[in-house]
C-alpha cells in the first residue's frame, strides 16, 4: 500500500507528482492547469463573498461522506448563507506522514463531486506533510469566493418581530451519525450525513423572495445554537414549536437513547431561513420543490422579546429558554 | 415510539394538569429524588403548568452530582498511567476535580473511552490483554446489577485485565435521611422509576408506613409525572399516605429479582460518602472479597473521601430540599456550568445546573 | 437517573439479543430478562435488558388516565 512521506510534503518532485497524478487530475480545470503560483481569475462585477474553514473531523469518513465533502460543501454553504453564487475554492492539505495514498485519493474525488454539483471550481491548494503525531491523519482547509446578486442583503443582523423561521429539513443527522461513528457505542442505524452543497436551493429561494433577512447553516452547536446567534445579533426573540421541528426517526431514537437533544447536533446539509411573513409560503414552495428542501417546516417566529433569546415553546403550551450550547453534546446514561 | 409518545400525550397532560387542580386542597411541597425526573421536569416545562399550589423540589438522585471530587481525582490518576484504559459513561467525562476532569485527560492524550455499557468494557479488557481497563461505577441501583454482571461476566471468561471502580449507591437510605429530618418540609415524594424496576416497592414503603409521606413510584415521561403528582395529591387530600405503583409496565411489586440476586452476589453494602450530605450508612455499594480481582479499589489501592463544602456552597440544603439555588450566593457568580463549585452544578441533571440551563428565575 | 429505554426485542439468542427503536439497532444482554420474546418490548439501561415491559399494565394506565380526560371535559 503506498502511503504519503514527508517527502511527497517537500516540494520536490514527489510533490509534483502528487499535485499531478491526483490533485490536478480530480479537480482539473483552466486556472488549476495554468500551474502559476497563484490562480488568475476574471473579474467580479458585484459584491464579493469570502469565507474560509477549516476541516478536522474524526472520522475521515462516515456514513453519507467524508472530511472532504464536507470541506467544499461547508464552504460552498458559507458563502450561500450570505446569498452569493459560490465561484471558486481553495484547498489546503496538512497530512500526517503514513496516510494511505488511496485514502488521500477518495477524499479528493469526493471534493471533485461535490464541487461539481456546486458548480465550484478549485483553483488554488497547498500541500504539506507534518510528523506521525503532528496531525491527526489529515487536515483541510478550504477558502471560498462567492458573488452576491445585487439587491441581495442576507445578515443575521436582518430578523424582524413578525418573519418567520424556517428549517430546510430534518435536524440533528449529521451530528447523530458522527457521535454514533466516533465514539462507538455499538449503534446500528440506517442514519446518513446530510452533508449537501445548498447553494441551488439558495438561488431558488431568492428567486421566490430576494428579501430573505437571514440565512444560516446550523453546524456545530446545532440549530439552538444559530438560532441563538441570531437573536443576539438582531436583538429579537426567537419562539420555536417543539412540534413542528423536523427530525428523522432514528436521531430522535440515538437522541433517546444517549439523552441528546437532536436541536443542539451538528447539521451538514441544512439551512435555516428568516423570512417576511406575507413571502413565506412561497420560499416554503420554493424550498419544497428542490431535492435538498423537501422537508421543510416552518418551525418558529420571531417576536420582539425576550430580546436576544431563543425560546421553545412544548406541545404542552409551556415554554423555556433554548439557550446557546457551552460544549459539545455527550451521551449521558444517568 | 412505543411505550414513550403515549405518555407525552398533550391531551392527557391537559386533563391531568386540571384534575390536579382540582384535587389539591392546600400548597403542597413534593420531592422529586431522581436526576432523570429532574431533567423530564424541566425539559417539558412542566412547572409552568402546574398549579401554584404545588411546588416541586430536587432530591439527591444525581449520581454524578453525590459522588465525591476525590473518586475523579482517582480515576485522573489512574488514567496516566500508560497500561490503563478508562471506560466511563459520558455523564462522568466533564465533572471537575482537582487536577481537571477526564475530558480534559482524553485531550491530553489518555486512552479514556465513552462507553454505553459496562460490557462494551470487558469486550475491549478482552481485545487488549495487554491493558488495565478499569471501568467506573457510578450509578444507583439500576446501574449496578449491570455492573455487576459485567464483573461475573470477565471472571467467566477468565478476563483478569478487567476491574470495576465501584461508587455506586442505594437510594432507600438517602431518602431516609431526607425523610427523618424534621426541617424538611416535604408533603411527598416521586420515587426513582428505575430503581424500582430492580428493587420493587419494598424498600419504600418506611416512606409512608414510617414517616407517614405518600410516595408514588413514577415513570419519566410528563404523564406519567402527572400521574404521579395526581396520586400523591389524592392521598394527602385522603388523608391516607401510602407507597404507590404509578409506573406498572416497568415496575413489578417485587422488582427483579435475578437483578437483586446479582447485586447480593458481587456486592456488599457499607458506609458511603455523599457529595454535600456527608456520610450516610448502608448506601454504598461494595465489590465483595470473593471478586477482589475485579475491585478497581483493592488491586490500585484507591481511596474515595469526600471533602467539606466549600465555604458558601449550600449544596446540602439544596439537595435537601430546603433551599432553592437562587437563595445561594455562589450560583451564577463563582458557581457556574464550566466551573461548578458544588455537587449541584457539576452535572446537567443537578438541580443547580438545570435552574441555570433553563433560565429559572 | 438512569435512562431506560422502552426497545423492542427483534432477535434473540440464549443470554443476549437485539433491540430495536426507531430503527436503531443495539445489542442487549438478556441476563435479567431471559423470559423475553422476540416482540417484546424491554426496558434497556446501560445495554442491559431490566424488565418486559407490561404490555396489559402499560394498557391499562392509560385507559385510566383517558377516564380523568373524559371526567375532565
Amino acid at each position: 500500500m503506498e502511503l504519503i512521506t514527508l517527502a511527497h510534503g517537500a516540494g520536490g518532485s514527489l510533490t509534483g507528482v502528487l499535485i499531478k497524478e491526483l490533485f490536478r487530475r480530480h479537480f482539473d480545470n483552466e486556472f488549476l492547469a495554468e500551474a502559476h503560483d497563484s490562480a488568475r481569475l476574471p473579474g467580479i462585477a458585484g459584491k464579493l463573498a469570502f469565507t474560509t474553514d477549516s476541516y478536522v473531523i474524526d472520522p475521515l469518513f462516515f456514513p453519507g461522506g467524508n472530511i472532504g465533502k464536507l470541506a467544499v460543501c461547508g464552504t460552498v454553504n458559507d458563502l450561500a448563507m450570505s446569498g452569493a453564487r459560490p465561484l471558486y475554492l481553495s484547498c489546503g492539505f496538512i497530512i500526517e506522514e503514513g496516510l494511505p495514498v488511496s485514502l488521500l485519493e477518495s477524499v479528493v474525488a469526493s471534493m471533485a463531486s461535490a464541487a461539481g454539483e456546486a458548480g465550484v471550481l478549485i483553483v488554488a491548494g497547498d500541500t504539506k506533510v507534518v510528523n506521525r503525531g503532528a496531525a491527526d491523519k489529515l487536515f483541510v482547509n478550504t477558502s471560498g469566493i462567492g458573488e452576491i446578486p445585487q439587491g441581495i442583503d442576507i445578515s443575521g443582523g436582518n430578523a424582524k418581530p413578525g418573519d418567520s423561521v424556517i428549517a430546510s429539513g430534518t435536524l440533528g443527522d449529521h451530528g447523530a451519525v458522527i457521535l454514533v461513528e466516533r465514539e462507538k457505542l455499538g449503534l446500528e442505524s440506517p442514519l446518513e450525513s446530510d452533508c449537501a452543497p445548498l447553494c441551488g436551493l439558495v438561488a431558488d429561494m431568492l428567486e421566490a423572495c430576494p428579501d430573505i433577512r437571514v440565512l444560516r447553516d446550523p453546524t456545530r452547536g446545532g440549530a439552538a445554537t444559530a438560532l441563538n446567534e441570531i437573536a443576539v445579533q438582531s436583538q429579537v426573540g426567537i419562539e420555536i414549536d417543539e412540534e413542528t421541528i423536523p427530525v428523522r426517526a432514528a436521531v430522535r431514537g440515538i437522541c433517546e437513547i444517549l439523552g441528546l437533544d437532536p436541536l443542539y447536533l451538528a447539521n451538514e446539509g441544512k439551512l435555516i431561513a428568516i423570512v417576511p411573513a406575507g413571502k413565506t409560503d412561497a420560499v416554503l414552495k420554493a424550498m419544497q420543490s428542490h431535492p435538498y428542501g423537501r422537508e421543510a417546516a416552518i418551525i418558529g417566529r420571531v417576536l420582539p422579546e425576550p430580546r436576544g433569546r431563543l425560546v421553545l415553546k412544548t406541545p404542552y403550551g409551556s415554554r423555556r429558554i433554548l439557550d446557546i450550547m457551552v460544549s459539545d453534546s455527550l451521551p449521558r446514561i444517568c | 415510539m412505543k411505550h414513550i409518545d403515549e405518555f407525552r400525550s398533550a391531551a392527557l397532560t391537559q386533563s391531568l394538569v386540571k384534575k390536579l387542580r382540582e384535587t389539591l386542597t392546600r400548597p403542597i411541597r413534593v420531592m422529586e429524588v431522581c436526576g432523570s425526573h429532574t431533567m423530564s421536569i424541566f425539559r417539558s416545562g412542566l412547572r409552568d403548568l402546574l398549579p401554584e399550589t404545588i411546588s416541586l423540589v430536587s432530591g439527591p438522585g444525581c449520581p454524578v452530582c453525590v459522588t465525591p471530587q476525590s473518586y475523579i481525582d482517582e480515576a485522573v490518576r489512574l488514567a496516566r498511567h500508560e497500561d490503563v484504559i478508562i471506560g466511563t459513561f459520558g455523564d462522568m467525562m466533564r465533572v471537575p476535580g482537582n487536577q481537571g476532569s477526564l475530558l480534559k485527560e482524553k485531550s491530553a492524550g489518555q486512552d479514556i473511552r465513552i462507553l454505553y455499557s459496562p460490557f462494551d468494557a470487558v469486550e475491549i479488557a478482552a481485545k487488549n490483554p495487554g491493558k488495565k481497563v478499569i471501568f467506573l461505577g457510578i450509578g444507583f441501583e439500576t446501574t449496578a446489577p449491570v455492573t455487576g454482571l459485567s464483573i461475573l461476566e470477565a471472571s467467566g471468561r477468565d478476563i483478569g485485565n478487567y476491574s470495576v471502580f465501584s461508587a455506586h449507591k442505594r437510594v432507600p437510605p438517602a431518602m431516609e435521611a431526607l425523610a427523618c429530618d424534621e426541617e424538611l418540609q416535604i408533603d411527598g415524594f416521586l420515587c426513582p422509576g428505575h430503581v424500582c424496576t430492580v428493587t420493587g416497592m419494598e424498600p419504600y414503603r418506611f416512606l409512608a408506613e414510617k414517616y407517614g409521606k405518600p410516595a408514588v413510584i413514577a415513570g419519566f415521561e410528563i404523564v406519567d409525572i402527572l400521574h404521579g403528582l395526581l396520586l400523591i395529591a389524592e392521598m394527602i387530600r385522603q388523608g391516607k399516605p401510602a407507597v404507590a405503583n404509578g409506573y406498572p409496565r416497568a415496575v413489578s411489586d417485587r422488582g427483579n429479582p435475578k437483578a437483586l440476586e446479582i447485586l447480593d452476589r458481587v456486592f456488599s453494602t457499607g458506609a458511603s460518602a455523599w457529595r454535600g450530605m456527608g456520610v450516610i450508612p448502608q448506601s454504598g455499594l461494595e465489590i465483595r472479597q470473593e471478586f477482589s480481582l475485579f475491585d478497581a479499589s483493592r488491586l490500585f489501592g484507591l481511596g474515595v473521601t469526600d471533602r467539606p463544602s466549600p465555604a458558601g456552597c449550600i449544596c446540602g440544603d439544596i439537595m435537601r430540599g430546603r433551599r432553592t439555588p437562587l437563595d445561594c450566593l455562589l450560583y451564577k457568580n463563582s458557581c457556574t456550568p464550566e466551573n461548578p463549585v458544588g455537587a449541584c452544578m457539576v452535572s446537567a441533571e443537578g438541580t443547580c445546573a438545570a435552574y441555570h440551563k433553563y433560565c429559572v428565575e | 437517573m438512569c435512562i431506560g429505554i422502552p426497545v423492542k426485542l427483534v432477535e434473540r439468542d440464549e443470554y443476549s439479543g437485539i433491540g430495536e427503536i426507531e430503527g436503531v439497532r443495539r445489542r442487549i444482554s438478556l441476563a435479567l430478562v431471559l423470559e423475553a420474546r422476540v416482540g417484546d418490548y424491554i426496558l434497556v439501561h446501560a445495554g442491559c435488558g431490566m424488565h418486559v415491559i407490561d404490555e396489559e399494565a402499560a394498557v391499562e394506565t392509560l385507559d385510566l388516565l383517558r377516564k380523568l380526560e373524559d371526567e375532565a371535559y
